[in-house]
């Protein structure tokens, strides 16, 4: 580990100014990611920016949403009573994610910030686009089983391991952020990139920025919801494949969905063809295969990551299934 | 005296169920491991490891880290002080059993492998230490390397040693390859990943010259005595020299049973700069430093009448090693005697990679083999349309058909009944994929035999009696968290009749009366007789001071009972506490030391201890995600001492089958050599929510010869069979053979 000053911003106007004033300074929120990148030699920041003291763990109910601040903790958003009777998808997924420890230190801002865990990025002695741009993709003809099926470029075949984001994307959620030049809004679907030749590039924040917080507009899905993750053991393990679904079911014909998934990108995977597809059908086993279907449009597999091609269609089945109760 | 064998142990039950002795200490964390001593003016060692896999270091430039703070010394080939037992022989390790020239840490240039230590930097914080580590460069001249088994499998070769025996190694009972003309055959490749130990505690040493030629140290290790011959050889000082402290071990399942580069180069370091220093190494190192249970590949083909009488039984593995040593293990040794069988043939080739040594983890060889022969018992079963079960009654040995001796005991029998009544294996539909659960999940119910040699050589103990009435008995065996002191306390009361609560054992430290390494299940068989025979012999002693020479003493030795911390004759001339036997003699404390071994027992009888893992498992039909429910293992291992602590031993055993059947697997790429996996996050062993309430049961029925105590081994046999278990039980639940481990969902989408 390099040695590193640390400084702690109460404000996120000093937080920011002091991010502005040192490119090689980065924030630290919960820490269960940065810093052990830090400790791999991934990432070397010469100063860390503590924005616990700034106060913006707020959650709160607005007039058609629900806010919640950037650093309210992953196990204090889930648990929240808003969350759980506004958004219970949202609960859903951040209690699939990580292991309690984590998650009662982990923020929803550093959360959606995490880095992917690709092998080779997080091996400061393979190669990675992603963390040394120009060095070569390692996982592209390497160990891609956790790799992506979707978006993926020559340059990098990653995958963002997020699982609270694929609930956020599918929710139209809003990322509100502070910056030298003001605050700005960024749809949440928008906020995640795909590698194209930048890699290096996880997100649209631009350099100084600061997430102050999420808006998540109100929706009419109820408890029609649910976020179904694949993985290689019940917890403390990243999705293989996962499911975000919601729907709203009147008279069984599907008035509105929400699909988006998780494990199979650079960036939380919406599928609004899928969705389209669902929207006006009766809530049939028929109708989800067909909206997986389409959903798996474009996807392809790499050496060791072909099996997602299958799981993830049937995931998106089972997902529906049991949001919408017919299993 | 002759020392009577003590034959009715715990008849009473009185302290079976004991709580740990030393469980308090861990909980509360006052118990100290190796790396916890405080150590005055103690210096910090962190590695540097190589990042090819092959080739020539060429330089290595650590100005930069000299010059960081704190930072005492760069250790490397370049400047490291001639290992003085290098210099000699082939194998600075005597009766090291892994055949072939441990890596010399630090005395040439050649990269074996990747992550192989190539520097050691000591400062005087450990931060400092780190820090200094990653300015060191070290710069490789590449040559290339393989780490790839399938592509390299033809290179497979016979162990040398084998080599110089009849037939390689191979083993042939009757005729070879009958299964292949018999009327029911299968055949089936099975494939068995590199695996881990990874427990909790990393490998830790503090080493502290105390002069010139005497070093103590604190070392992780399951093997006092041979970490303090291999540094002796090493250092070449005197054995007694060397003082090997290992209070308390935080898991090892054989990673610790031998002595690795890492402790000879804190050694070293420590007389280099002249002050203790301690090496912990890291998790990653934890994957190429420390051994590991190696990438094997199987065939078995079993051949059967069709009444299911087993025709032939051909058993093939071969297991990686590194290019400089020859690790092997028991792997193909349960198909030559776990069912009955005319035709036999097994053979046992090792693959040399690019790649550090294996070594035994829990449950060594035989566990990767019965995951092959139990899962291939589970396919001939289903051919023949046979209960699993059953199948394997039909075959049972009665006698052990490959030394065609009798069994010591065998309630293998006993083990299925009770194990399938508890699990209602009788209750289920065999067909596969024909149960399911209310929400749609498939349902599969497996079983699999485990079976490991009971053993038992040679150990010392000594016990010293106060006139307080206190007890403290030592031998220098060690704890790596079966509850070996528990046990010892256990037996202990139980010959002596004094309250357990009036004992302590103390392990964990070299000048301790002599014991053998902590493996291969044997430590309660082998220190639980020293102790039986070092507790009978002070009460032999006690008796003698107690006849006297006064009027008692024509009371025979014979007509004494030992009962409730006091000595009795028949005709009640005697009557009195032990503690009054020293005061009377005016004692302050009497000691006593005692040597137990095997004898001729162990040419009449074979000695097995015996397990059975009923397992039932779910399934979802559209993820491939297995989530084992239900647990019962069932063994035979003789009389249990403590059900707790051996309860706990199945328990992790379980634990550890079921990571190694849906989990485990490091994964190399093959193009750098090295480990893309080596975290706990990405390796993956199971987690609190992975576990159901595992039920183990023990039969608890006497050895009536393997040793005073009637005991064999448990730590084993909880692991071996455990994984066909799982995978027989995922057969079941989806109609699909895995026969590659581990078993995760991308393989049953
Ligand atoms: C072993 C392990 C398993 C895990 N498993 C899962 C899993 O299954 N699913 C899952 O979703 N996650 C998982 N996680 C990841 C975990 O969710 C993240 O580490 C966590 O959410 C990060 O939050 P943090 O507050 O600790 O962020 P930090 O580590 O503090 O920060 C992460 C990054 O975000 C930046 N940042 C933080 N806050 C802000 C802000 N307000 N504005 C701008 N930038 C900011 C930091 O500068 C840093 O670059 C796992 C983590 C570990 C270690
Ligand atoms: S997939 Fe992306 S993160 Fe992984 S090695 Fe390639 S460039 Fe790096």
């Amino acid at each position: 580990m390099n040695q590193f000053q640390y400084v702690r911003a109460t404000t996120a106007k000093t937080a920011i100014g002091a991010l502005v004033k040192d490119p090689s300074a980065t924030f630290l929120a919960g820490g269960t990611n940065l810093i052990d990148l830090m400790k791999n030699g991934v990432t070397a920041p010469q100063k860390l920016i503590d924005i616990n003291p700034i106060p913006l763990t707020e959650i709160r109910k607005q007039s058609n949403s629900i806010y919640i601040g950037a650093l309210a903790t992953n196990t204090d958003v889930a648990d929240h009573k808003l969350v759980l009777q506004n958004q219970p998808l949202l609960s859903l997924a951040l209690n699939a994610g990580a292991s309690a420890q984590l998650r009662n230190v982990a923020t929803i801002g550093g959360n959606m910030m995490q880095r992917t865990r690709c092998f080779y990025f997080n091996n400061p002695d393979l190669p990675c686009n992603k963390r040394q741009p120009g060095s070569g993709c390692g996982a592209l003809e390497g160990y891609n089983r956790m790799h992506a099926i979707f978006g993926a470029s020559p340059q990098c075949v990653a995958v963002n391991p997020s699982d609270m984001s694929v609930a956020l994307a599918a929710l139209d959620a809003t990322v509100l952020i502070s910056g030298p030049k003001g605050d700005r809004r960024i749809l949440f679907t928008d906020f995640h990139r795909l590698p194209g030749d930048h890699p290096e590039k996880d997100n649209n924040l631009m350099k100084g920025e600061l997430i102050t917080g999420i808006e998540i507009p109100d929706n009419a899905f109820g408890k029609t919801v649910h976020y179904l993750k694949v993985r290689d053991r019940s917890s403390y393990a990243f999705a293989l494949v996962s499911v975000a679904a919601a729907l709203n079911i009147k008279n069984n014909t599907i008035k509105e969905a929400r699909l988006a998934m998780g494990g199979v990108a650079h960036k939380p995977w919406r599928l609004t063809e899928a969705e389209k597809a669902l929207v006006g059908k009766p809530a049939t086993e028929a109708t989800f295969k067909q909206a997986a279907e389409i959903a798996m449009q474009g996807a392809k597999g790499l050496k060791y990551n072909s099996f997602k091609l299958k799981m993830a269609p049937n995931t998106i089945i089972e997902a529906l299934k049991t949001a919408s109760g017919i299993a | 005296m002759s020392l009577m064998e003590k034959q009715n142990f715990f008849d009473s039950k009185a302290v079976d169920g004991l709580d740990r002795v030393d469980g308090r200490l861990k909980v509360t964390g006052a118990a100290r491991y190796s790396a916890e001593f405080p150590i005055p003016k103690l210096t910090y060692g962190v590695l540097v490891t190589s990042t090819v896999a092959g080739g020539k270091i060429q330089s290595i430039d650590a100005k930069k880290a000299e010059h960081a703070p704190g930072v005492l010394a760069v250790i490397s080939h370049f400047n490291a002080p001639q290992i003085p037992g290098y210099s000699e022989g082939s194998n600075p390790a005597k009766g090291q059993t892994t055949k072939g020239q441990p890596l010399r840490v630090f005395s040439d240039d050649t990269i074996y492998f990747y992550g192989q230590p190539v520097a050691l930097v000591v400062a005087d914080t450990l931060e400092r230490a780190q820090f200094a580590a990653g300015l060191v460069q070290a710069q490789y001249q590449k040559a290339s390397f393989q780490t790839d088994f399938d592509t390299n499998v033809t290179a497979a070769d016979f162990p040398s040693q084998a080599k110089n025996r009849n037939s390689n190694g191979d083993y042939l009972r009757g005729e070879a390859d009958a299964y292949k003309n018999a009327p029911v055959k299968i055949e089936a490749e099975y494939v068995i990943p590199t695996e881990v130990h990874n427990p909790m505690e990393l490998q830790s040493i503090i080493a502290v010259w105390d002069t010139a030629d005497k070093v103590t140290v604190y070392d992780k290790t399951q093997s006092l005595k041979g970490a303090q011959g291999t540094i002796a050889q090493a250092f070449k000082i005197p054995v007694e020299n060397v003082q090997v402290v290992a209070t308390y071990v935080g898991g090892a399942f054989g990673n610790a049973l031998r002595t690795w580069p890492h402790e000879i180069a804190a050694v070293m370091a420590a007389q280099k700069v002249g002050r203790p220093v301690k090496v912990v190494i890291s998790r990653e190192q934890m994957f190429t430093m420390v051994g590991y249970r190696p990438y094997t590949w199987q065939k078995v083909g079993l051949g059967a009448t069709a009444d299911g009488k087993l025709v032939g039984i051909s058993h093939e593995a071969i297991s990686q090693t590194s290019t400089y040593e020859e690790f092997t293990e028991g792997t193909v040794n349960v198909s030559k005697f776990l069912y009955a069988c005319p035709n036999v043939n097994t053979r046992y080739k090792i693959l040399p990679l690019n790649v550090s040594t294996p070594t035994w983890m829990r449950g060594p060889g035989e566990a990767s083999g019965a995951f092959a022969l139990d899962c291939a018992m589970d396919e001939l079963a289903y051919q023949l349309n046979l209960d699993p079960i059953e199948l394997r009654l039909r075959n049972h040995a009665d006698t052990d058909p490959e030394r065609n001796l009798p069994w010591s005991s065998k309630y293998l029998k006993e083990c299925y009944q009770e194990a399938a009544d508890r699990i209602g294996w009788f209750k289920r539909n065999p067909k596969p994929r024909s149960m399911k659960t209310e929400d749609g999940m498939l349902i599969g119910y497996g079983m699999g035999t485990g079976s490991f040699s009971a053993g038992r050589s040679a150990a010392t103990a000594s016990i010293q009696m106060s006139a307080d009435g206190t007890y403290t008995i030592q031998c220098a065996t060690t704890d790596i968290g079966p509850g070996t002191a528990t046990a010892m306390v256990q037996i202990a009361s139980d010959v002596l009749q004094v309250p357990v609560e009036k004992i302590k054992f103390q392990l964990g430290n070299s000048s301790f009366p002599k014991a053998p390494s902590q493996g291969g299940s044997s430590t309660v068989s082998t220190v639980g007789s020293a102790v039986t025979a070092v507790c009978i012999s002070l009460k032999n002693k006690l008796g003698e001071l107690a006849i006297g020479q006064g009027e008692a003493a024509s009371v025979k030795p014979a007509d004494l009972t030992f009962a409730n911390g006091q000595i009795s004759s028949k005709d009640q001339s005697i009557k009195i506490a032990y503690a009054d036997v020293l005061k009377k003699h005016s004692l302050p404390n009497l000691e006593v030391t005692e040597e137990s071994k095997s004898g001729e027992e162990r040419r009449k009888y074979s000695f097995y201890s015996f397990s059975v893992h009923f397992v039932e498992v779910n399934v979802h039909p559209a993820t491939g995600q297995v989530k084992v429910k239900r647990v019962v293992s069932c063994a035979d291992a003789g009389k249990i001492i403590n059900h707790k602590t051996a309860g706990s031993q199945v328990i992790g055993g379980a634990i550890g089958g079921i990571g190694m059947a849906l989990m485990e697997e490091a994964v190399i790429d093959n193009r750098f050599g090295r480990y893309v996996n080596n975290n706990l996050a990405d390796y993956h062993v199971p987690v609190h929510a992975d576990i159901p309430a595992i039920d183990a049961v023990f039969i608890d029925k006497k050895d009536p010869y393997i040793n005073p105590m009637g005991s064999k081994g448990v730590g084993e046999i909880s692991l071996i069979g455990m994984a066909a278990a799982v995978a027989n039980a995922v057969f079941h639940a989806t109609g699909k053979r895995v026969r590659d481990l581990p078993i995760t969902p991308d393989k049953l989408v």
